[in-house]
């Protein structure tokens, strides 16, 4: 029988990518280890090796074909003792073309074994507010980017501005970001402004922090922020702490930017939401973007501050795209909360990639008559209170929802806030949607318990509602 | 343990690596070796009084204090160029901020915690800075200064300002891992920074040979290929002749480069330290035989400066002194309304 030769997934993520090019063809005799085909993604590009060993059969998939799905029959091989020309075309074979949502994996429908599903595919939305920023002028011009792009270009147009703005961390430059969020800045600005570090954290954090100290503004990019854990001490007693301790001499303008959360399938050392670690500590602005215009405007802002900034992104969330208004120079103000979508049954809040969440979650709420109105906070320091009371005080009911552990969080904060500063609109106890408070497991089952769902937004809301 | 003599000489490197030279014993005139002499006796006679604060309840929290290391702030900040240099320490920095001028009456009212100390009374003994003469701190966690300094070269070399870092640690901060991760970052991109190991024997209570696989501290760098020089740190011209050497390596672009002082520390590592781990003729010791700022005196009458004339000087840094803790103990605290300024430098 002829083995399927199927698009691979180079990442967990991964759902999609380009069949860039095929480096062999129908009747050409391979063996495991050869090079078959390249593939792309916009993060990374790949070589497909073969497994088995005999004879290309059929190519099922052009080369140059865009949005092949993972998981799709590219091609396949004939073993020994097979007619590779007289062997079928699979006909189950999907076709070539996005489709609107991930497919379920096939459950054994070819009799293999049940494929993992990752627990963060139902966390990144590409879910788009349904309120807009009041502040772009009426008939801008709205275009699609990722929120990677929106990341970049935000980088680029502040260091065109500014020549004391450089970038540093691992693999920002030669290898254009390990997840490609510096992709061509090492081109546009030299090696002088855009620079590898060594695997080196605690170092070039403090080498980092002692460079804006003496007068630059860096930017320092964490692979991701699990490995901030061991530059935390430059980040709390360093950078946030010299302007007071100064009596405002001494200033410390710094970005400390990468991705933070959960990622797909990486286990508990690399899955970890350090948003209310940050957010406890004073002399720190801490920031947590959802969407690709509010990464672009607030790291702008976080860019120009002249205080430390720790600027929260999502791994899970770099691929997805998002309209932003096509301005010179869009820059967003830290501190402010924005309402993403508007209702008057509930108030949920959130932040980073819980706001997706929030968002499929209305979306099941609308459909059985309970309107939800979206705070969504981006500024986790200093945090908006006034807007997360003005909408309590509209929808008189709360939850928060946040993609990290349930104890000491942002979600704590708030409730914390809501009971003495808001006691008197609330109709119900503010209830808290979290992870759980386990450290992120790796089997995909399990995983997919861990994190918040949709699901346990919409029944908290129920709760809160008296509608459950 | 006594103090080791300080090395004379510093071995030869094993390979065919470019070295600095043998440092040079500084020759100072009368009027050179006079300040030197002044600047030390104002850190000593400061320090005293610091001491004696304490004891009073004027100043709090931890301070420790530079007795007995006199000469190698004085020693080596002498030679730096104060209009582009920048200096950066740990949590002993009363004196370097001496030696670099700044007025002892805001060093001092920082300590009592007023509202004119040099941070406003924000920062204490071991957080006080002055952008103004390039003192970037005063640092409280032990090794941070010198991934800051490393920062602060980093700066100087993407300004092109012609400027050199130097950063101050001492034999405790040495074992730190981000001291090498800092020399490896410095001498992959030809950082210009001064590495100045303070050897003053104990890091607290544990002395170098107890903490130290490798207690010859100037040999530190040798595997990220940085450069290493043994100084006696009690004698202020070896220091400032060092100092020379590695200014003009760092200057002519060679990268970064470690002196090692060997000094010792005549108190405890602060002040509720009663050093126990040493003897009281250790200390005794010392100060007999190479007190730096007995040396200089020493060298001065040679160079038939007069009694009197010494005299006169001790009476004048007293007065300064004096006039420092009285100043600092009547100047009013801070207002309550300081609490909540400065933790941001803009308004969200």
């Amino acid at each position: 029988m002829a083995i399927e030769l199927k698009m691979p997934a180079l990442s967990p993520t991964m759902e999609e990518g380009t069949l860039a090019k095929w480096l062999v063809k129908e009747g050409d005799t391979v063996k495991s280890g050869d090079i078959l085909a390249e593939i792309e993604t916009d993060k990374a590009t790949m070589e497909f090796e073969a497994v088995d060993e005999g004879t290309i059969a059929k190519i099922l998939v052009a080369e140059g074909t865009d949005n092949v799905k993972v998981g799709t029959v590219i091609a396949t091989i004939a073993g020994e003792g097979e007619d590779a020309s007289a062997a079928p075309a699979p006909a189950a074979a999907p076709a070539p073309t996005p489709a609107p949502a991930p497919a379920e994996p096939a459950a054994g429908e070819d009799g293999g074994p049940k494929k993992a599903d990752s627990g963060t595919k139902q966390l990144a939305s590409e879910k788009a507010a349904s309120v807009k920023d009041p502040a772009i002028p009426e008939g801008t011009e709205m275009v699609k980017v990722t929120v990677r792009e929106a990341l970049r270009d935000a980088m680029a147009e502040e260091m065109r501005k500014d020549p004391r703005v450089f970038v540093m961390g691992e693999e920002v430059a030669e290898y254009q970001g390990a997840y490609k969020v510096t992709q061509g800045l090492l081109e546009e600005f030299g090696p002088k402004r855009v620079i590898d570090t060594p695997i080196t954290e605690y170092g070039f954090a403090g080498l980092g922090s002692g460079a804006a100290m003496g007068g630059l503004k860096p930017i320092v990019e964490f692979m991701t922020f699990n490995f901030a854990m061991q530059a935390i001490d430059h980040i709390v007693n360093s950078a946030a702490k010299t302007n007071y301790m100064s009596g405002g001499q001494m200033r410390c303008p710094i970005v400390f930017r990468g991705p933070n959360g959960a990622a797909s399938r990486v286990g508990a050392q690399h899955s970890q939401n350090y948003g209310p670690w940050y957010a406890s500590v004073p002399g720190l602005i801490v920031i947590a973007p959802y969407d690709a215009q509010d990464a672009k405007g607030l790291l702008k802002a976080a860019i120009r501050s002249d205080d430390p900034v720790v600027f929260l992104e999502n791994e899970l969330m770099y691929g997805r795209h998002f309209e932003i208004p096509n301005l010179d120079d869009y820059v967003l103000p830290i501190g402010k909360a924005r309402i993403v979508r508007e209702g008057k049954d509930v108030t949920i809040v959130s932040y980073s990639i819980g706001v997706g969440v929030a968002l499929e979650a209305a979306e099941k709420l609308a459909a059985e008559g309970i309107e939800a109105e979206i705070v969504d906070l981006r500024t986790l320091r200093p945090l908006d209170t006034d807007t997360v009371l003005e909408s309590l005080k509209k929808t008189n009911r709360m939850v928060v929802v946040e993609e990290g552990w349930p104890t000491c969080s942002i979600a704590s904060e708030i409730a914390a806030v809501v009971m003495e500063q808001g006691f008197d609109d609330l109709d119900a106890p503010v209830l808290r949607v979290t992870n759980e408070d386990v450290p992120l497991p790796y089997a995909a089952n399990l995983e997919k318990l861990a994190l918040i769902t949709a699901d346990k937004v919409v029944a908290a809301v129920k709760k809160v509602t008296y509608k459950g | 343990m006594a103090k080791a003599p300080a090395r004379k000489t510093t071995e030869p490197a094993k390979t065919n690596r470019e070295r600095p030279e043998e440092p040079k014993r500084y020759e100072a005139s009368k009027e050179q070796l006079l300040e030197f002499y002044k600047q030390m006796l104002l850190i000593r006679r400061f320090e005293e009084k610091a001491g004696q604060l304490y004891g009073l309840g004027f100043i709090g929290g931890f301070c420790h204090l530079y007795i007995g290391q006199e000469a190698v702030a004085v020693g080596l900040q002498s030679a730096l160029d104060g209009e582009k240099d920048s200096v950066i320490t740990g949590y002993r920095d009363h004196g370097h901020m001496l030696a670099y001028g700044i007025d002892p009456k805001v060093i001092m009212a920082e300590l009592t915690g007023r509202a004119a100390g040099i941070s406003r009374g924000k920062g204490g003994s071991m957080h006080m800075f002055s952008t103004e003469k390039k003192f970037y701190g005063g640092h409280g966690i032990v090794g941070a200064q010198v991934a800051l300094g490393t920062g602060l070269a980093f700066a100087h070399k993407y300004n092109e300002d012609g400027g050199v870092a130097m950063a101050y640690f001492g034999d405790g901060a040495a074992n730190q891992g981000q001291v090498y991760e800092s020399f490896n970052m410095a001498e992959l991109w030809k950082l210009p920074i001064i590495y100045v190991i303070e050897n003053n024997q104990y890091a607290m209570g544990t002395s170098v040979n107890r903490s130290s696989a490798e207690d010859q501290l100037y040999k530190r760098g040798e595997s990220f290929r940085i450069p290493g020089i043994q100084v006696d740190g009690m004698d202020v011209l070896a220091c400032r002749g060092a100092a020379e050497e590695a200014l003009a390596w760092v200057r002519s672009g060679k990268g970064p480069i470690i002196l090692e002082m060997k000094t010792y520390r005549y108190r405890g590592h602060s002040m509720s330290d009663p050093a126990k781990y040493r003897s009281r003729e250790e200390v005794q010791s010392v100060r007999d035989k190479s007190d730096p700022i007995e040396q200089v005196k020493r060298e001065l009458e040679d160079m038939k400066v007069t009694e009197a004339e010494l005299k006169a000087i001790e009476a004048e840094i007293r007065k300064v002194v004096n006039e420092s803790a009285d100043f600092a103990e009547q100047t009013p605290e801070p207002d309550a309304s300081e609490l909540y300024t400065d933790v941001l430098v803009e308004s969200y």
